[in-house]
């Protein structure tokens, strides 16, 4: 069952276009049906959970290579499953309001269920693989759902972007793992959380940690990886709500977390993280604050949220990692309601810029109760689910020494900044003088409110019955983060502590940011601006010297004449057979004369020394390749004396046809008929040549020096007719002992034969045929016509 | 090479030669031959006929394109390899039955099914590369 529900989102996936071609937008309702299965049979863990135990299950995957598909869920998997699956069928629902008419809604709920399939698997996963898998299809189905409005060139530039980034984390993410399974030589998240010494003693540590942190700052986009997630709010709305803020940049803090335990505790763990995360935090409030456009200032606080999260999971404290789970879940709850609020009053009145929105609460009632809900949640206002992760915070962090001081401030300062963003969202367009906008401002359909309501309000409820939320959701989640049972217990009755008075400090410098905002903004973009560009420009300026050096290296090795690919072949080949038997003294040694040669087989031999002897003599280019084949046949006719027919039968075979192209491809290439090269090109030529005949004569003298071992010879000998019903002991062994092998080689005859089809066809397309002469000057930016370029 | 000597034994020169290619192909298993150089020759028998008469006709008389025919033989390749999964054995065994014909035995197996698959992808390749390079520039 638990295998179903993980499959659930894919198979709703697969059947969105069709079910939205027949409903419309109201396939969202059915649709939403799948993730709401699967939330409700992932609620129904929860007492087991919360009685401490974990729930795996799974199949062999790749049995021989110790390879699983398994499922591992606990207290921190199960709270992330239930915030993907309960996020996701809101999610759904608010898609099918919001793109309610588009085109390609179907496609839309395709990749959207696609992504909860991904994302519900990176949470559940146990084996590092199956982990990995299912993060780069997050990465994927990301890209997928930015670059949804593809036709615009900055939806498609920040798509590439976050996959770039991401995908590119996730490969260091690969790394990491692997590091850790070499040092632990397990594969398994549930186990190698016991193995957190083995690990932090290991050599290879630091390795290992940086890899990992490389793909978590990436996904969970920290300092200076940031700079995808605002650009990723090219995507529509639910993927802003549901991807970029609720579930998937988690993912990176989830790993985090998971890891805790098994990399957790160690100096660099705790100088790294809270350094990392507590910059993101401050870079994002700052940026957000001077953005006018209510998506991107939700986008920063994101991001700064994240950091705070990073942040906090860096301390190895109990009260750090409540509050990192505490805040993970607040944050899930109120920027998701947020998020859909922004993309709702987008919606109804066509515009999300902040300094043109006001006093909408009497046009959209509903929309402002969930966004001022939202909102106080956000602030970390008594009652709500926000309040409790900020009292935690500070109790965590509050202390004595220098370092706490210096968290505690950024703390501070990064709360107050996300209170005033907060409420400059989730207030500031709904009060005041009511201005004009695009479009008549009224409320939404019941489609895009529910979501934000149920999340606002669920903020509210869950800080209200706190006990009730620790107890199964947060308690349960902290212990797995800890590796030890922890129990959060903090109530939303305010206490008098030092934590209450932060708090106060944290909402009157918020009051005072929120009251004066113009200014801050204005301010801070003068700031930001001093300060020059920033890591976006980077991404630019990294992308285009990458194709710089590409374009350059291309060039370099695809000079597009055939006859340097053709030296360059040659001499390597020479190289190759050449220098490794005189470098370590495996040359053959020198054979006695053959004595015992039957006169016909000189009369070959000599046959086969005119063919070549005539090659080199002749004037014109086909008679070169016809005498060519005189070579051929007699050393087809060699093997025969030699008892091996089916060989020369290839061999005349092979010959006459190469005759044959060859003969096709000279006229084609419009080669001159004779040969001009001038002497000292002739004589290079010669030497390579040369070279490789004897680096091959070498080679075969050398592999029939030593004694021939006859087992697979008696084998297929002894075996051929008995097991293969087959007299012919090589054709046997082609179609039969080593079928597969032929099977894999007939492929290749095959696509060898489309791509040379695709070159001479691009040469009939070619407006001048190709002279190949190799003195005529090629401009640069010409494509060569493909028949002078085999290699291509 | 456009001979009248030629253009007249051509098409029975092709004809004896793909007749040959399906004898070789099929006595491949006890004696010299089998689909690869079956298939190389019936590629010559074409080239021959494609010498004499032009590409077109080469085309018109093969009737499928060549590159057809080479996919249609990895096809049947694969098809043979993948038919011992309904025998229950590992990928590629070879599978046989001997069922009787006109009152004579005949040897089935996959492993022939699977030497025709070959053939055809050798003729139909190499026969597509050589008619491709034939053809002049303005077809």
């Amino acid at each position: 069952m638990t295998m179903v529900c993980l499959f659930l989102p894919f198979v709703a996936a697969l059947a969105a276009p069709f079910l939205t071609r027949a409903l419309g937008a109201n396939a969202a309702w059915v649709l939403a049906l799948a993730p709401a299965v699967s939330f409700a049979y992932f609620t129904g863990y929860l007492p087991e959970i919360a009685a401490g135990e974990v729930v795996t299950g799974g199949y062999a995957w790749v049995p021989s290579f110790n390879l699983s598909f398994s499922w591992f869920i606990d207290g921190l998997s199960l709270t992330f499953a239930l915030l993907i699956t309960g996020i996701g069928t809101l999610i759904v629902l608010y898609s099918g309001g919001y793109l309610k008419g588009h085109p390609q809604q179907g496609r839309f709920f395709a990749f959207i269920l696609l992504f909860m399939g991904a994302m519900l698997g990176v949470v559940v996963s146990d084996s590092f693989l199956m982990l990995f898998v299912y993060w780069e299809l997050t990465s994927i189905t990301s890209f997928l759902l930015i670059g949804f409005d593809h036709t615009r060139e900055a939806a498609r530039r920040s798509a590439l972007q976050a996959l770039v980034v991401t995908g590119g984390g996730g490969l260091c993410l690969l790394a990491g793992l692997i590091f850790l399974w070499n040092i632990t030589g397990v594969t398994q998240l549930s186990l190698i959380v016991h193995q957190g010494d083995v690990v932090s003693q290991s050599p290879f540590y630091l390795a290992a940690l940086l890899l990992v942190l490389g793909g978590c700052f990436t996904k969970s986009a920290q300092f200076p990886f940031h700079f995808w997630l605002p650009n990723a709010m090219e995507a529509p709305t639910p993927v802003s709500a549901y991807l970029h803020s609720a579930t998937m940049v988690k993912a990176g803090v989830y790993l985090l977390m998971r890891l805790n335990p098994t990399l957790g505790g160690t100096p660099a763990w705790e100088i790294l993280l809270p350094f990392f995360g507590g910059v993101t935090l401050i870079v994002g409030t700052f940026l957000g604050l001077r953005q006018t456009d209510l998506k991107l200032m939700l986008a920063y606080t994101t991001m700064a949220s994240l950091g705070l999260l990073v942040m906090l999971t860096g301390f190895d404290s109990e009260h750090a990692i409540a509050a990192a789970v505490l805040y993970l879940v607040a944050h899930s709850l109120f920027k998701g309601a947020l998020f859909m609020v922004a993309g709702l009053i987008d919606h109804e009145t066509g515009t999300r810029d902040a300094t043109r929105l006001s006093g909408l609460a009497k046009a959209m009632p509903i929309t402002f109760v969930a966004a001022l809900l939202a909102a106080l949640s956000m602030g970390g206002l008594p009652l709500f689910f926000g309040f409790l992760a900020k009292e935690e915070i500070y109790h965590a962090l509050y202390a004595g020494d220098l370092r706490s001081i210096l968290f505690t401030t950024v703390a501070v300062i990064g709360n107050g900044l996300m209170f005033a963003l907060a409420f400059a969202v989730g207030l500031k367009p709904f009060v005041g003088q009511k201005l004009e906008t695009p479009k008549h401002a009224h409320e939404g359909p019941a489609l895009l409110w529910i979501g934000p309501l149920v999340l606002s309000a669920l903020g509210l409820l869950a800080g209200v019955f706190s006990s009730f939320a620790h107890r199964f959701v947060s308690s349960p989640m902290a212990s797995a983060v800890k590796g030890v049972p922890v129990e959060v217990t903090i109530s939303t009755i305010p206490h008098w502590g030092a934590a209450l008075a932060l708090s106060l400090v944290t909402v009157a410098f918020g009051l005072v940011v929120y009251l004066q905002l113009a200014r801050v903004r204005a301010l801070m973009v003068r700031f930001i601006d001093a300060l020059g560009p920033g890591p976006d420009r980077g991404f630019d300026a990294a992308i285009a010297g990458l194709v710089k050096v590409s374009v350059k290296v291309t060039r370099f090795v695809q000079p597009g004449r055939l006859e340097i690919y053709v030296t360059a072949t040659f001499l390597l080949l020479a190289l190759t057979l050449l220098v490794p038997p005189v470098l370590y003294g495996e040359l053959p040694a020198m054979p006695s004369w053959p004595g015992d040669m039957m006169v016909q087989e000189w009369a070959f031999l000599a046959i086969a020394l005119i063919g070549l002897v005539a090659v080199l003599r002749a004037s014109n280019r086909l008679t070169a390749i016809v005498s060519l084949g005189i070579q051929g046949f007699a050393v087809a006719v060699l093997f025969l004396l030699f008892g091996a027919p089916d060989l020369s039968f290839t061999q005349f075979m092979v010959e006459t046809l190469s005759v044959v192209i060859l003969a096709l491809a000279m006229t084609r290439l419009r080669l001159m008929p004779s040969d001009h090269r001038p002497i000292g090109q002739m004589l290079w030529d010669a030497a390579i040549a040369i070279a490789c005949g004897l680096g091959f004569m070498l080679l075969l003298m050398k592999s029939v020096e030593g004694v021939f071992n006859t087992a697979l010879t008696d084998f297929f000998n002894t075996y051929s007719k008995v097991i293969a019903h087959g007299a012919n002991v090589v054709n046997v062994i082609i179609v039969d002992f080593r079928g597969t092998d032929t099977l894999g080689e007939i492929a290749v005859v095959m696509v060898t034969g489309l791509a040379i089809l695709a070159l001479i066809r691009v040469r009939v397309g070619a407006q001048k045929p190709a002279d190949n002469d190799p003195d005529a000057h090629e401009p640069d930016h010409r494509p060569e016509p493909a028949g002078q370029t085999g290699g291509r | 090479m456009n001979t009248l000597i030629f253009r007249t034994i051509a098409p029975f020169l092709t004809a004896l030669m793909l007749v040959f290619s399906v004898f070789v192909l099929l006595r491949g298993h006890n004696e010299p031959g089998g689909g690869f150089i079956g298939g190389l020759i019936a590629a010559s028998a074409f080239a021959i006929y494609g010498i004499a008469y032009g590409v077109a006709a080469v085309r018109r008389a093969l009737w499928f394109h060549p590159m057809a025919v080479a996919g249609f033989g990895l096809f049947v390749s694969t098809l043979s390899g993948l038919l011992s999964i309904l025998a229950g054995v590992p990928f590629m065994t070879g599978l046989w039955i001997t069922p009787h014909l006109f009152g004579v035995e005949i040897a089935l197996s996959s492993v022939m099914s699977f030497d025709i698959g070959v053939y055809l992808v050798v003729v139909g390749a190499i026969t597509s590369i050589a008619l491709a390079l034939e053809e002049k520039e303005s077809d």
